[in-house]
């Protein structure tokens, strides 16, 4: 156990610094240098090598580097050129809406996706399986920002029940969760037939080991074999497309929020890039890896928890 | 009236027949061979009478329990049956078990969901089983996983799932095919001394005659979906009347007509071999312990000798064939092939390389499955050059070997099991090597199809002048087979011999051992009784 | 053959067959603006109405296949030309520092969603339909090459492959004669896979603004200009979005039946 946890921890930090490396090389590479990318064609002269100067563009860029990566360990993430306020304020406020957003989606997913990847599973071959596989057939093709478009159609414009866009904050949770519903919906229903598909294929291939037939031969109905010894077998596939989906939830986000105009990570960077703020770039981007790499991590300790063989030397 | 009653079963998936007019009948307490070559509805039966057949299969005729119809019961009848009744078993014991729970909660299950006991008298019960069957609390405890077990351990566990009750029938299918000859040996031991301790009959399913001339008090023949003979086992050894059986047991006692080749000069030598494999590090800091697979192995072979070499999974045998064909390099030691040094990768000469040849296990793996027999069978010319009629070079090499020349333009899949390793004989023999490995290379195949091939490689090895490195695990076989043998276990050769002298007086420890855990036909039933006429 | 596979071979020709049409007719010139005729529902004039600048729906969906199709296409591409060569390279050279490169790469690009990536690029080059193919095709490469590396370990281990090293062949050698041709159904039925999630990405990229811009046509950006006249004109968000529905749909039912079709198990001949 010790050893597979800090196998898991060494590959979680250099998966972390080479990421780090990356974006820090991309942001190097932009044409001519971040200052004048920053201000633009019509910039003097002055205000270029003030900016330069304050960004550091003077530094080596492996010192640089350095200095990037230190800020960050320290919860330093620069100051944003636009909003003259320290990024991690803003990604601060910002991660209050994307963050719960990406949870509450995910909630659903699971909530939508595994009532009916069982009930596939357990009716496989019959009407129902049929009905809900070509269900996730469609909700798989569904773009979740046209999705999206037509839920605030129906449920904001045309009935009235949701709001439309924007977000009253969090003072009054209810509003605030009744302002997240109809973007959580939108992100949720792809994932969950994607999730539904992949809960019913990892369950039918469990049914079919040797272990189901031992477990049947002792007595136990089709369905305590599938409760007892199918379903946890089959939460390994499940596991990992779910990190995976809470990844793409919170980058995927990014859409959404800007049909939702919801001030989320999404919307910074998108104001980020039109402002041609690079330090908020730079950062909002090494903290959507960062969690990606976390969430990967966490389901590798899943895995241990519920797989016995991966905790060999408990 | 008997515990368990057959009546004219036949089962069909599709509009295929799998079973038909299956009858027989076993009595309380006693043990019940079936016995048949792989494909003749063996499991089919076991699965009819648990009520487990695959999804598409249909059952007719009767399957009486104590006077109940089987095949009429309510699903839910059935399950008050299973594991309560009728406990069952099956050949694979790495997959057999659930592997993310323990081996105390899957044994207690069965009482569980029998509601026999509840909770901690589940747990005590289960204890007391996984005793009696050899995996006493100290070293086994209930909290270990499957996968902390052996294959052979993996089965005790299953064996005590299924008698956890302490059923009247236990169904074993093929319990001990997939474990080597010691453990098959323990495992057959105590399901014998269960079957007797605890009254309970026992249907015994295997493709291994020996295993039933042993074990079963009566027995069944079965040939595609019939029960072609049955009776009590003697009767039914001796008597022979149908010719299935008989051929099945001409089969079983072959040996081919071999001539002994005069022994020339030394072809492959190999000295001290060591080869090491890395395990993963214990801790993070900690150096790769090294895992010595073949520990100083020393062996000869001379030109148109048979060479047998023996042993249980995992003692090496394998890893020591990978390293002659030049596959792995060695960690210590040397091997020679005709005076020349054998190395792994790139730097062995392909002249060197196309000295030997090898002829695997599975015959459906051994083939890619995309490419045309003619395609197949010419690629060893890699390592000679393409010579200008390999078509005619592979068609005579087919024909060698048993098939036609017309066979060249098929697909793998086209073939049987037998005739692919005719096949792959004939890849073998299309560069005319001096050597060929055998690695297993009759242990998947059917008694009579097995005797068939062993024949043909005779005959191939007198004309040709070839060397065999048959490696196996069946001594039987390599009984057959060799003039000389050598006895591997965990790396090392622990005996050296004549085949036929190790085999009448073997001198070490484990070969006693494993020579004794061989199932064999016992001498009275080895010769078909001519006194009565058929 | 299946009827679901049926209707995903139709949907799929249809969507490539607008886009190849398109290259020489479409109903209408995509460019002509014709602020008279805005925001006309379907008629038989306008098989499927009119955008806010007059301009045909229906011929704009038909160019838009051509960018949507084109840059899944060269995306797949992308990812099979580089991922499939890696796979094979590393279940070739399985526990060695090679494999694990690799795969930690791959884990890498696995970091970076695609439009992580797309955000990347074009924060440094600007967005183009150019940028929104490198930014789906470099989140393709890990995808093949994982489905190319698990294909390939499990026929490592057949005896085929030993009796083709016994043969004196090379891994390079038995990679391309022995494993590739045995893994093509496992990338056939990925690409198909692929190339649905490429249009969808596409669309998503071009929706805001990361993708195609003006003049290409794009069924994305066609959605975040009908955006603000949905309660208007509902038909000019509704008939674009179902054009990306229905070219996925088809193909994630193509690919689907190609996989029951070429079942890769071995054992069953081509």
């Amino acid at each position: 156990m010790q050893r597979y946890l800090l196998g898991r921890l060494i590959s979680l930090a250099l998966s972390l610094l080479v990421a780090s490396l990356v974006i820090f090389a991309v942001i190097e590479v932009v044409p001519g240098d971040a200052a004048s990318y920053m201000l633009g064609l019509n910039a003097s002269e002055e205000t270029v090598a003030a900016l330069r100067d304050r960004l550091g563009l003077n530094e080596p860029p492996p010192l640089r580097y350095l200095h990037w990566v230190a800020g960050m360990l320290r919860g330093d993430f620069g100051q944003s050129y636009t909003y003259r306020v320290p990024v991690a304020e803003l990604v601060g406020q910002r991660l209050a809406v994307s963050l719960p957003l990406a949870l509450y989606a995910l909630l659903l997913a699971v909530a939508i996706a595994f009532p009916a990847g069982l009930l596939a599973a357990a009716r496989r071959g019959r009407g129902l399986d049929a009905a809900v596989m070509g269900a996730t057939q469609v909700g798989i093709a569904l773009p979740n920002f046209w999705f999206a478009m037509l839920l605030v159609l129906a449920f904001a414009l045309h009935w009235r029940i949701f709001p439309a866009g924007g977000f009253p904050g969090w003072g009054e949770p209810l509003a605030g969760l009744r302002a997240l519903t109809l973007p959580a919906v939108a992100l949720a229903l792809p994932q969950a037939a994607i999730l539904a598909r992949v809960l019913r294929s990892a369950l039918i291939e469990t049914v079919g080991q040797d272990y189901i037939r031992t477990a049947r031969a002792k007595g136990l109905t089709a369905g305590q074999a599938i409760l007892h010894h199918a379903l946890r077998n089959a939460m390994v596939p499940v596991l990992t497309i779910m990190g995976m989906q809470f990844s793409f939830l919170l980058a995927g986000a990014i859409i959404i929020e800007n049909v939702f105009y919801l001030p989320g990570l999404g919307r910074l960077i998108f104001q980020a890039i039109t402002q041609r703020d690079l330090i908020v770039v730079e950062s909002v981007v090494m903290i959507l890896v960062f969690a990606v790499i976390v969430v990967t991590f966490l389901v590798d300790l899943a895995y241990a928890a519920i797989d016995p063989r991966l905790r060999k030397r408990a | 009236m008997s515990l368990l009653s057959v009546r004219d079963l036949a089962v069909t998936i599709g509009a295929a027949p799998i079973l038909s007019g299956v009858s027989l009948d076993i009595d309380a307490g006693e043990v019940f061979g079936l016995v048949g070559e792989s494909g003749s509805g063996k499991s089919m039966t076991a699965l009819s009478l648990m009520g487990l057949l695959p999804e598409g299969a249909r059952a007719s005729g009767r399957v009486e329990y104590l006077g109940q119809n089987l095949l009429t019961l309510s699903e839910r009848a059935l399950t008050g049956l299973r594991g309560r009744e009728i406990g069952m078993i099956f050949q694979e014991p790495m997959t057999a078990l659930n592997p993310m729970k323990t081996i105390g909660d899957q044994v207690a299950e069965t009482l569980v969901i029998h509601r026999a006991a509840g909770g901690a008298q589940a747990r005590a019960v289960a204890r007391e089983r996984l005793a009696r069957v050899g995996l006493p609390e100290d070293r086994f405890p209930l909290s270990l996983y499957p996968h902390e077990l052996s294959g052979g351990q993996r089965q005790r566990v299953a064996i005590a799932m299924a008698i956890a009750l302490r059923p009247r029938l236990l169904v074993a299918d093929e319990p001990t095919t997939a474990l080597d000859v010691t453990t098959q040996a323990q495992i057959l031991d105590l399901l014998k001394g269960l079957a007797h301790d605890e009254g309970m009959a026992l249907m015994l399913i295997t493709h291994d005659l020996a295993v039933v001339a042993q074990m079963a008090d009566r027995v069944a023949v079965m040939q595609a979906g019939r029960i072609v003979e049955a009776g009590a086992t003697g009767d039914v050894f001796r008597r022979r009347s149908h010719p299935y059986t008989r051929s099945l047991l001409a089969a079983a006692g072959h040996r081919p007509a071999r001539r002994r080749q005069a022994l020339r000069d030394m072809l492959l030598s190999v000295e001290g071999a060591v080869r090491e494999y890395m395990l993963p590090r214990p801790s993070a800091f900690a150096a790769h312990p090294r895992l010595r697979a073949v520990d100083g192995v020393s062996l000869t072979i001379r030109r148109g000798e048979s060479l047998g070499l023996v042993g249980e999974s995992g003692c090496g045998k394998s890893t020591l064939s990978r390293a002659i064909l030049g596959l792995d390099p060695l960690q210590g030691g040397a091997i020679r092939l005709d005076g020349q040094a054998v190395t792994a990768g790139h730097r062995m000469p392909r002249a060197l390389r196309a000295k030997m040849q090898v002829v695997f296990q599975d015959p459906y793996g051994s083939f890619d499955p995309r490419h045309r027999v003619e395609r197949l069978v010419a690629e060893p010319f890699h390592l000679t050059g393409r010579p200008g009629d390999v078509r005619a070079r592979v068609a005579a090499a087919l024909e060698e070997v048993g098939l036609s020349a017309a066979d060249m333009g098929k697909y793998i899949h086209e073939f049987s099991g037998g005739q692919r390793q005719r096949i792959a004989i004939a890849r073998a023999l299309i560069i005319r090597p001096d050597l060929i490995v055998l690695d297993e290379a009759v242990s998947a195949l059917d008694l009579r199809v097995r005797a068939q091939v062993l024949d043909l490689l005779a005959g191939l090895q007198e004309s040709h002048g070839l060397a065999y490195l048959f490696i196996s695990h069946d001594l039987s076989v390599v009984r057959n087979i060799t003039d000389r043998v050598l006895v591997m276990r965990r790396g090392r050769i622990v005996e050296e011999g004549g085949t036929e002298e190790v085999f009448a007086a073997p001198q070490d420890d484990y070969t006693r051992r494993l020579i004794a855990a061989t199932p064999v036909i016992p001498a009275h039933l080895k010769e078909p009784d001519d006194a009565e006429p058929r | 053959m299946r009827p679901s596979f049926m209707l995903g071979l139709i949907l799929s020709l249809l969507a490539l067959a607008a886009a190849l049409v398109s290259l020489v007719w479409t109903p209408h010139d995509v460019a002509a603006l014709s602020i008279a005729e805005k925001l006309k529902p379907p008629s038989p004039m306008h098989w499927l109405g009119t955008d806010h600048f007059g301009r045909d729906i229906a011929s704009m969906l038909m160019a838009g296949a051509r960018t949507s199709i084109a840059v899944a296409l060269v995306a797949v591409g992308i990812g099979m030309g580089a991922g499939v060569p890696l796979g094979l390279l590393a279940a070739a050279r399985t526990g060695t520092l090679t494999d694990e490169v690799v795969m930690r790469g791959n884990d890498l690009i696995f970091a970076f969603p695609s439009l992580v990536i797309a955000i990347l690029i074009t924060a440094v080059f600007g967005p183009s339909a150019v940028n929104a193919i490198i930014a789906i095709g470099i989140f393709n490469i890990p995808v093949f090459a994982r489905v190319a590396r698990g294909g390939a370990l499990g026929l490592w281990t057949l005896d085929f492959i030993r009796a083709a090293e016994v043969a004196g062949k090379g891994r390079t050698r038995i990679s391309a004669e022995h494993i590739l041709p045995n893994i093509l159904n496992l990338l056939i039925v990925q690409g198909t896979i692929q190339f649905s999630l490429g249009v969808l990405a596409e669309a998503g990229l071009s929706y805001v603004g990361l993708g195609a811009q003006p003049p290409t046509p794009s069924w994305g950006r066609m959605l975040a200009e009908a955006q603000t006249m949905v309660t208007l004109a509902p038909h000019v968000a509704i008939f674009p979005g179902l054009a990306i529905v229905l070219t996925v749909l088809g193909l994630n039912l193509l690919g689907d039946g190609l996989r029951d079709r070429l079942d890769p198990r071995l054992g069953r001949g081509p």
